[in-house]
C-alpha cells in the first residue's frame, strides 16, 4: 500500500503519521511538498496536523489554496480515500472537501488532553465503545447550521462524537465523513495513540482500531 | 594601518545611561587603547550587561561541579549542555529565564522565552523532543496575578504547540513575593547524533558569515540591559524592549537549520538571542580566536533607517548566524529558499581577531573580539559583598502552639484539613496549565506532565529520557545552602521515581539585585549548595542561566534556583509511573524523617514560613535511589512517587488520583496495625507531622501482593527502612481507622484548586 502525506510549512504531525504508517502498517509513504502538484498514484492520502502557514488568515485557509491540495482534488475525483487530522480536517473544510467549518474553541484556549469518543456511522461496529484519543487544538469547534446538521445525520456522516464536549462543537461532533464515504476529517489524533504510554486513559493503544477500520477494503 | 572610524566618540555619561557601571568606561579605554565610538560603547553595554557577561556570577559559576564521562560540551562554551547517552546519540538540554519580559508583556515574554531556549538546543544540531517550564506567580486570588498566569501559560502553549514540541512537565508555585516579578523558566531537551553536534566556534579565514531566518527590526533593542535592572513602574513603559515571537517562523528556521547541520554544511552556528547579532558574532569569533568583518547593509531588515547599533543589538526573534565555506554557501541558500526564509552573506572570517562593523561603506566599530566576551575574560568579573541573613526559626514549644492536632477520629476536622491542603494552588492538580500544552506530539510520550518526571522515548531507540524541573524558593529563603541541597535532591528523586538513572543538571538561578549583600548571600550559598549536591550525586552541571534583579519596589522574590535534570532509561517500558494501582500494598520507603517547619502544610494552614528546613543526608538519598532503581529493574515495584510538598498524605492521594484520571477505580485503606504499633512514634498530638511533614530521602511505593516478600527482603538486604502504610482498594473508599473519608470530594478539591482560576 502506498500513502501520500501532504506537508505544508508549519505541518508538525507529518512525521508522526509517517512513522505509524511505515512501521506499524508497512505502508510505503511519500511526503508531498506544498509547492508541487503530484500524480495521483497513491492508495490513500493524509493531511496531517500542525499549523500550516502558521495558521495565518484562518487555520487551513492558505493550505487549501496550495498546488498540492489542487492535486488532491484530482484524487477526490478518482474516489481515493482522503483523511485529514486536526489541521488536516481544517484544510479539508476550507477546501470544501467536507462541509461545515472549524472555529475557535468555546473557552478560547488550546485544549490538549485525551477525550472519550463515541464511534458512529461507519465506525460504529469497527471501533470499541470504550474509546479515547488525544486532542490538541485551538480551533476544533465544529460549526454546522440546522440544514447541514440534518444532512449529516440523515446520511450517517458523523463518525465520532465527544462524550464530554471540550470545545463547543455542534452536536458534540469530533469527526465526519463525506457523503460518498471517501473523505474523512477528525480533530482527535489517532496517530498519537498507537504506541502505549503509562499515564493515558485506558484502554491504551486505541489509535490502531481507527487505522484498522479505514484500511479495510483499501 | 590605523583604522578610520566614522562614528563619533561615546562619552562616559552615555556609558552610564547605557547601563555600564562606574569605572567600566575607563576599563574599556584601557582594553582598547582609545576612547570608544558611540557604536562601540553601545556594543560594550550589551556584551558587558549582566545578562550577557554574567559579570557578577561567573566567578562562582566557574566553580560548579561538572565532571562526567558523558560530557560532550564544556559548560558555558556552547549554546547548550550535551551528554552522551549511547555510542551514537547525545541529549542536549538547557534551561533559561525570561522573567523580566514576562512581567511586562506576559504572553510575548513567555512565548519568546520558549523560542529562545528551543533555538539554543537546535543550534547544537539537536532536534528538540520535549520542553518543560518552571513558573512562579503571586497568589492567584488577585486579578493581576491571574492575568499573568493565564497569559504566560497561553504564551508558552501557543509557541511550543505551533513549533510542534511536546511539553513533558514542569512546575508552578505561588507566593506573593512573585506578584510584580513572576518567574518564567523554560527548558528544552533535544536529541542529536554525536557526529553531527554543531559548534559555535568560528573558524577558517575567509569563510562566509551567513545570516539566516527572520528579518531584523528595532524590537528588543537593549533587551539584555533591560533584563539587568530592577523592575519598577517605569518598566511598563519599556514594552519595546520585549521581543515579539513568531513560532511559525521558528519552525521553518528549525527545519532549515537542522537540515543544513545534517548535511554537514555548517562550520559554526549560534542563534541570535540576547544582544542579537552582536553577541552571536563576538562570541563566535572570540571562542574561535578569529576576527569577523560585518557588513550591516547586507542584513535583511524589515525597517528603514536603522543605524549600526540598532542592527547589532536588535533582539528580533528567530534568527541565526552561521559560518560556512564558499563552496557550501549556495547549498545553504538552497535549503533556506526551500523553507522560504531569508539568508544573506553579511560578513567574513578574518585573521585580525577584531570585530569590525561596516555600514554604508564606513567603519563604525573595530574592537578586539576578546574584549567583549565573558569566556575570553574581556568582560569584567566581580565577586560581590555578602551579608549573612539568619534563618527564621521558632522554638519547638512555639511549633506545638501552631500545630493542629490531627485527631484521626474527628472526621470533620480531618476532612477539612485534607481538603484545604490538597486544594491549595501549590499542591492542587496543574492540569489546567498543562492541558494547554501539546504533550503527545512526536509520538514519544511514555509519561506526560503531572507526575514525578516526564518520560519520553529517544527516537529510533529502545531508550527513554526522564526529565524534571524543580525549584524550592521557599526552603532557600529559609536556608539557602541546605535548601539548594534539597532542590537538587528533589530533582534526583523525581528522576529516580520514574525508574531512570540521573545523568546531569542544567540550572536557572533567579535571584534579586546582586549589589545588595543580603541578596548575594543567598546567591552564593545556594550556588555552593547546588554544586556540592551535584558533586555528591556525581551529576555534571552542564550549563544554565542567571537572572538577577528579580525584585520590585515591594522587595525581592524568594531566591529561586531552578534545577533541570535529565535521566536515562535503557528500556522505555521500564518507566515507573506514580499511579497507584488497586489491590496493591503501599509503603513509605527510605529515610523518612518528616518536619513541619518550612512545610507547605504549615504555610497553607497557618501562613507560617519558618525554619529549619528538614534534615537532609545525601548519602541516604543515593542509597535509597540505588535500591529503588534495582528493585524496579527486578520488577518488584509497581509505582513510585517522592515525598515532597504536602507530605506522604498528598503523595498517597495523588497516586490514587492519577489512577482515577486514567478511569481506574481506586481507593485506599490505612493498615490497621499502623497507628497501634508501639514503634509508631507519631501520636495524636503530632500526627500532622506524619501526614503532612516534608522529608528528604523518602518515597511512596506500591507493590503487588505477589512481590511483597521479594520487595521487603530486598529492601532489608539493602538496609532501606520501609513502613507499611496500607493497601490500595478497588473501590472508591479512603479508610482511616474504620472511618471512610470522602475521597471523591478530595479528588474534586485537588482538581479544582488551581483550575478554578483559569
Amino acid at each position: 500500500m502506498k500513502a501520500g502525506i501532504l506537508v505544508f510549512p508549519g505541518s508538525n504531525c507529518d512525521k508522526d503519521l509517517d512513522l505509524v504508517l511505515r512501521e506499524v502498517y508497512n505502508f510505503e509513504t511519500e511526503l508531498l511538498w506544498h509547492t508541487k502538484s503530484f500524480n495521483v498514484n497513491h492508495d490513500i492520502y493524509f493531511l496531517p496536523g500542525g499549523f500550516s502557514y502558521g495558521d495565518y488568515l484562518r487555520s487551513g485557509a492558505m493550505a487549501s489554496r496550495s498546488l498540492s491540495v489542487n492535486s488532491l482534488k484530482e484524487a477526490e475525483k478518482k474516489d481515493k480515500k482522503i483523511v485529514g487530522i486536526c489541521n488536516g480536517f481544517q484544510i479539508l473544510t476550507e477546501a470544501r472537501f467536507l462541509p461545515g467549518a472549524l472555529i475557535r474553541n468555546k473557552n478560547l484556549k488550546h485544549i490538549a488532553r485525551w477525550e472519550a469518543l463515541v464511534p458512529m456511522g461507519l465506525f460504529k461496529d469497527k471501533i470499541p465503545e470504550d474509546y479515547s484519543l488525544p486532542v490538541s487544538h485551538s480551533e476544533g469547534n465544529y460549526l454546522a447550521d440546522v440544514d447541514l446538521l440534518k444532512e449529516l445525520k440523515d446520511n450517517n456522516q458523523i463518525i465520532f462524537k465527544y462524550k464530554n464536549n471540550p470545545n463547543g462543537s455542534k452536536d458534540d461532533i469530533a469527526g465526519i465523513i463525506s457523503k460518498n464515504q471517501n473523505v474523512i476529517g477528525l480533530m482527535p489524533h489517532p496517530e498519537r495513540a498507537v504506541f502505549s504510554a503509562k499515564d493515558t486513559p485506558l484502554p491504551a493503544a486505541s489509535g490502531n482500531s481507527f487505522f484498522d477500520a479505514i484500511f479495510q477494503g483499501l | 594601518m590605523q583604522t578610520v572610524l566614522a562614528d563619533r566618540e561615546g562619552t562616559p555619561e552615555e556609558a552610564k545611561k547605557l547601563g555600564l557601571l562606574d569605572g567600566e568606561y575607563d576599563l574599556i579605554v584601557e582594553k582598547i587603547g582609545r576612547r570608544p565610538t558611540f557604536t562601540e560603547l553601545a556594543m560594550f553595554s550589551g556584551m558587558w550587561s549582566e545578562h550577557c557577561s554574567y559579570k557578577n556570577s561567573i566567578l562562582l559559576l566557574k566553580k560548579l561541579y561538572c565532571e562526567s564521562d558523558r560530557l560532550l560540551a564544556p559548560p558555558g562554551e556552547e549554546n547548550a549542555g550535551a551528554l552522551r547517552i549511547n555510542d551514537k546519540l547525545a541529549v542536549v538540554f538547557k534551561i533559561e529565564s525570561h522573567n523580566h519580559p514576562s512581567a511586562i508583556e506576559p504572553y510575548q515574554g513567555a512565548a519568546t522565552g520558549v523560542g529562545g531556549i528551543m533555538r539554543d538546543v537546535f543550534t547544537m544540531g539537536a532536534r528538540p523532543i520535549a520542553s518543560l517550564n518552571s513558573l512562579r506567580f503571586g497568589m492567584p486570588d488577585s486579578p493581576r496575578n491571574r492575568y499573568l498566569l493565564r497569559e504566560v501559560v497561553k504564551g508558552i502553549g501557543d509557541y511550543g504547540n505551533s513549533l510542534g514540541i511536546a511539553c513533558s512537565g514542569g512546575e508552578v508555585f505561588f507566593h506573593n513575593s512573585y506578584t510584580k516579578n513572576p518567574l518564567v523558566n523554560a527548558m528544552t531537551v533535544g536529541i542529536a547524533e554525536i557526529k553531527h553536534l554543531a559548534s559555535s566556534k568560528a573558524s577558517g579565514i575567509g569563510n562566509r558569515v551567513m545570516y539566516v531566518g527572520a528579518k531584523t527590526g528595532r524590537d528588543g533593542i537593549h533587551g539584555a540591559s533591560f533584563a539587568s535592572k530592577d523592575l519598577s513602574n517605569e518598566s511598563a513603559e519599556e514594552r519595546s524592549a520585549v521581543q515579539v515571537g513568531d513560532p511559525f517562523m521558528e519552525k521553518l528556521v528549525m527545519e532549515a537549520t537542522l537540515e543544513c547541520i545534517e548535511k554537514d554544511l555548517v562550520i559554526a552556528i549560534q542563534d541570535m538571542g540576547a544582544a542579537g547579532l552582536l553577541s552571536s558574532s563576538s562570541e563566535m569569533s572570540s571562542s574561535g580566536d578569529v576576527g569577523i568583518d560585518l557588513y550591516l547593509d547586507k542584513v535583511p531588515a524589515r525597517e528603514t533607517g536603522m543605524v549600526p547599533f540598532e542592527f547589532l543589538l536588535s533582539e528580533s526573534q528567530e534568527r541565526m548566524l552561521m559560518v560556512v565555506t564558499d563552496e557550501n554557501m549556495p547549498k545553504v541558500q538552497e535549503v533556506f529558499e526551500k523553507w522560504e526564509l531569508d539568508s544573506a552573506v553579511i560578513g567574513e572570517i578574518t585573521d585580525r581577531k577584531k570585530l569590525r562593523v561596516y555600514h554604508e561603506g564606513k567603519i563604525y566599530a573595530d574592537l578586539p573580539v576578546h574584549s567583549l566576551t565573558v569566556n575570553s575574560q574581556g568582560a569584567p568579573r566581580y565577586e560581590r559583598e555578602v551579608k549573612k541573613v539568619d534563618a527564621p526559626s521558632q522554638s519547638e514549644l512555639e511549633i506545638s502552639d501552631f500545630t493542629i492536632a490531627v485527631n484521626i477520629k474527628d472526621i470533620k476536622t480531618m476532612t477539612e484539613i485534607v481538603s484545604k491542603t490538597i486544594s491549595h494552588p501549590n499542591i492542587a492538580s496543574k492540569h489546567a496549565v498543562y492541558e494547554q500544552y501539546d504533550t503527545d506530539i512526536g509520538n514519544l510520550r511514555v509519561i506526560g506532565p503531572g507526575q514525578n518526571a516526564g518520560v519520553y522515548r529517544v527516537p529510533q531507540s529502545k531508550e527513554a529520557l526522564s526529565m524534571t524541573v524543580d525549584g524550592n524558593g521557599f526552603y532557600i529563603s529559609i536556608d539557602p545552602y541546605s535548601g539548594a541541597l534539597h532542590t537538587v535532591a528533589e530533582s534526583y528523586r523525581n528522576i529516580v521515581s520514574s525508574g531512570a538513572e540521573p545523568l546531569g543538571i542544567t540550572n536557572c538561578l533567579n535571584f534579586a539585585n546582586p549589589y545588595k549583600p543580603e541578596n548575594y548571600y543567598f546567591f552564593k550559598e545556594a550556588v555552593t549548595g547546588m554544586s556540592d549536591a551535584a558533586r555528591e550525586f556525581k551529576l555534571p552541571i552542564t550549563g544554565g542561566n542567571v537572572s538577577f534583579y528579580n525584585e520590585s519596589e515591594d522587595g525581592p522574590v524568594l531566591p529561586t534556583p531552578t534545577i533541570g535534570m535529565v535521566g536515562l532509561l535503557e528500556k522505555a517500558e521500564d518507566a515507573l509511573s506514580a499511579n497507584i494501582p488497586p489491590n496493591h500494598e503501599v509503603y513509605i520507603c527510605g529515610f523518612f524523617n518528616p518536619a513541619l517547619t518550612s512545610s507547605q502544610y504549615l504555610y497553607i494552614s497557618k501562613n507560617i514560613k519558618t525554619g529549619p528546613v528538614p534534615e537532609i543526608n545525601l548519602q541516604h538519598e543515593i542509597k535509597t535511589a540505588r535500591a529503588l532503581l534495582k528493585a524496579n529493574q527486578s520488577k518488584l515495584i509497581s509505582s513510585a512517587a517522592d515525598v515532597s510538598s504536602g507530605g506522604i498524605l498528598t503523595a498517597l492521594l495523588k497516586g490514587i488520583f492519577y489512577s482515577k484520571r486514567m478511569n481506574i477505580q481506586c481507593g485506599f485503606q490505612f493498615a490497621s496495625e499502623l497507628f497501634s504499633n508501639p514503634q509508631f512514634e507519631y501520636k495524636d498530638n503530632n500526627l500532622d507531622i506524619f501526614f503532612f511533614g516534608e522529608s528528604a530521602s523518602s518515597y511512596i511505593i506500591s507493590v503487588s501482593p505477589k512481590n511483597k516478600d521479594g520487595f521487603l527482603n530486598f529492601m532489608k538486604d539493602n538496609q532501606i527502612p520501609t513502613l507499611h502504610l496500607g493497601d490500595s482498594l478497588e473501590k472508591d473508599n479512603f479508610i482511616l481507622n474504620d472511618i471512610n473519608l470522602p475521597i471523591d470530594s478530595f479528588y474534586e478539591s485537588w482538581l479544582n484548586g488551581l483550575s478554578k482560576y483559569f
